[in-house]
């Protein structure tokens, strides 16, 4: 069992709830997963193309995964996805 | 005063009410501050401006903050703006000015953005400021909460240099030192700033905080006498800064406060952190994330939130993207201070490496007024100049051992 942290920006589509519990074997089917408990959140997180939209960071137990396997990460028991908007920062 | 209208999103247009969020719920576009310019435009005129503080907040109508509210100021802004003469003479420009925001209250451009960040909070029933920092952030925050009666919690990454945990800690803010670089530590806080009441400077109250830095562009235009430089030369971190000064400028056009076109708008990185640098030279239109490893440690943000807009902005402007060595980040740090009497930290570093390098390598003619934007003070990264170039001289108390210790020296 893997579990999402829901940024507060979307957790209007978890009906509030700060974490989600999926079990999948790698983050694509995990994103579908969540969509298909919450809809929503594959056109939130996805473009078109299947690819991480531009504003949105996903880190797999702390790690980026634009630095990683991207959608393609595998997922083991206990992993932590975080969504995390990427805007902020500024030193 | 004409009021702020509400946030946008500068992506998809949606529209939301002034509160602290910094993220569009439906495209996670990054939020703006709108004004309504039309009020804005009955009543600024440069003499308005010139009539006001002797600070940024002379510049209150194009910043967010409502009429009722009691500014946190600690005299941030109008940071002298220097003729570069004997800087040029060595580049070849006979029109280079130097901004330099080091003479700000806490030493960096920082306060220029935490200024409005803690006054909007404050005026908003925060009780407590919070950021994610490299130093200078933290620096400018514990000040400014401190002045402003907050409470604050700094969140930097636990190998900050010494001088900058120092120049925070003695404002007695709550420093949280973590074990990991500035981006894991910007993620840590978004996540914090989700379900804590506090006002995090560069994440939920971000939209505010950053309009802060438009003054130093609508600064430099009045004090070149009511006009726009040919070219900006500006360091990139997370590029917060860079769309700002854009903006600015654009306000001052669009509101015939200054006249002519825009200025082009040069990034500078340091080669150890230049992703943004790096997807100019490839031609991508994203900004891939890479890991930081550099001296200028106040913009070693490897994934910068605003890395497209700046490669947008350098497009549509004229401007480039260039980075800079280690090497030449210390060169240029040392010739700013032989020639113009500017000692300024890496970051700067690596905005005078910039312009040197863009300089030697033929950019410009020569008589273009460019101004170069110092963003923080040489003894925050003191440590990286190293040994001193001239030797000291040491010497008994007689003139004999004067004459000989240091008259005969070369």
């Amino acid at each position: 069992m893997s579990q999402f942290r829901i940024p507060g920006p979307l957790r209007s589509l978890s009906g509030g709830a700060s974490t989600v519990d999926v079990d999948a074997p790698d983050l694509l089917s995990a994103i579908d997963q969540l969509d298909s408990k919450h809809p929503g959140f594959r056109g939130r997180l996805l473009d078109d193309s299947n690819s991480l939209r531009q504003f949105v960071n996903i880190f797999l137990n702390d790690e980026d995964v634009r630095l990683g396997e991207g959608l393609n990460s595998k997922l083991g028991a206990e992993d932590e996805i975080a969504i995390v908007p990427a805007v902020a920062g500024g030193r | 005063m004409p009021r702020p209208l509400g946030l946008r999103c500068r992506e998809c247009g949606a529209e939301y009410e002034l509160r602290a969020t910094h993220v569009c719920e439906i495209c996670f576009g990054p939020l703006d501050v709108a004004y309504d310019y039309d009020a804005i435009r009955r009543v600024i005129t440069r003499a308005r401006v010139e009539a006001g503080p002797p600070s940024m907040w002379r510049w209150r109508d194009l910043l967010p903050i409502e009429e009722d509210a009691q500014v946190v100021t600690l005299g941030e802004g109008m940071t002298p703006l220097i003729k570069a003469e004997r800087l040029g003479a060595e580049l070849g420009l006979s029109n280079l000015w130097i901004k330099n925001d080091t003479m700000n209250p806490t030493n960096s451009f920082k306060d220029r953005v935490v200024s409005v960040a803690v006054s909007w909070a404050r005026a908003h029933g925060y009780e407590t400021m919070a950021c994610a920092s490299t130093g200078n952030l933290a620096n400018s925050v514990a000040a400014y909460a401190a002045h402003a009666g907050l409470d604050s919690y700094v969140f930097m990454p636990d190998d900050i240099e010494t001088s900058k945990v120092v120049a925070t800690s003695v404002f007695e803010p709550h420093v949280v030192a973590v074990h990991g670089n500035y981006d894991e530590v910007n993620r840590l806080c978004s996540q914090l700033a989700d379900d804590l009441p506090w006002a995090f400077c560069n994440i939920n109250v971000r939209p505010f905080y950053a309009e802060g830095s438009k003054t130093l562009t609508f600064e430099t235009a009045e004090q070149l006498g009511w006009r726009l430089p040919d070219e900006i030369v500006i360091p990139v971190g997370s590029g917060c800064q860079f769309v700002r000064h854009r903006r600015a400028a654009g306000e001052l056009l669009d509101l015939g406060l200054v006249e002519g076109r825009l200025p082009r708008f040069t990034g500078a990185q340091a080669l150890g952190c230049a992703p943004v640098y790096q997807a100019w030279r490839r031609g991508d239109d994203r900004v891939p994330p890479v890991r930081p490893d550099t001296i200028a440690r106040s913009i070693a943000i490897g994934n910068p939130s605003d890395g497209i807009y700046v490669m947008r902005i350098a497009q549509e402007t004229g401007g480039v993207l260039e980075a800079v060595t280690e090497e030449e980040i210390v060169d240029a740090i040392r010739l700013l201070a032989r020639t113009e009497g500017i000692f300024a930290e890496t970051a700067a570093g690596v905005t005078i490496g910039v312009l040197v390098k863009l300089a030697r390598a033929g950019r410009w003619r020569g008589d273009e007024t460019i101004v170069a934007y110092v963003t923080g003070h040489g003894l925050k990264t003191a440590e990286v100049v190293g040994r001193p170039v001239r030797a000291r001289a040491e010497i008994d108390p007689t003139l004999r051992s004067f004459r000989e210790g240091v008259l005969s020296q070369p």
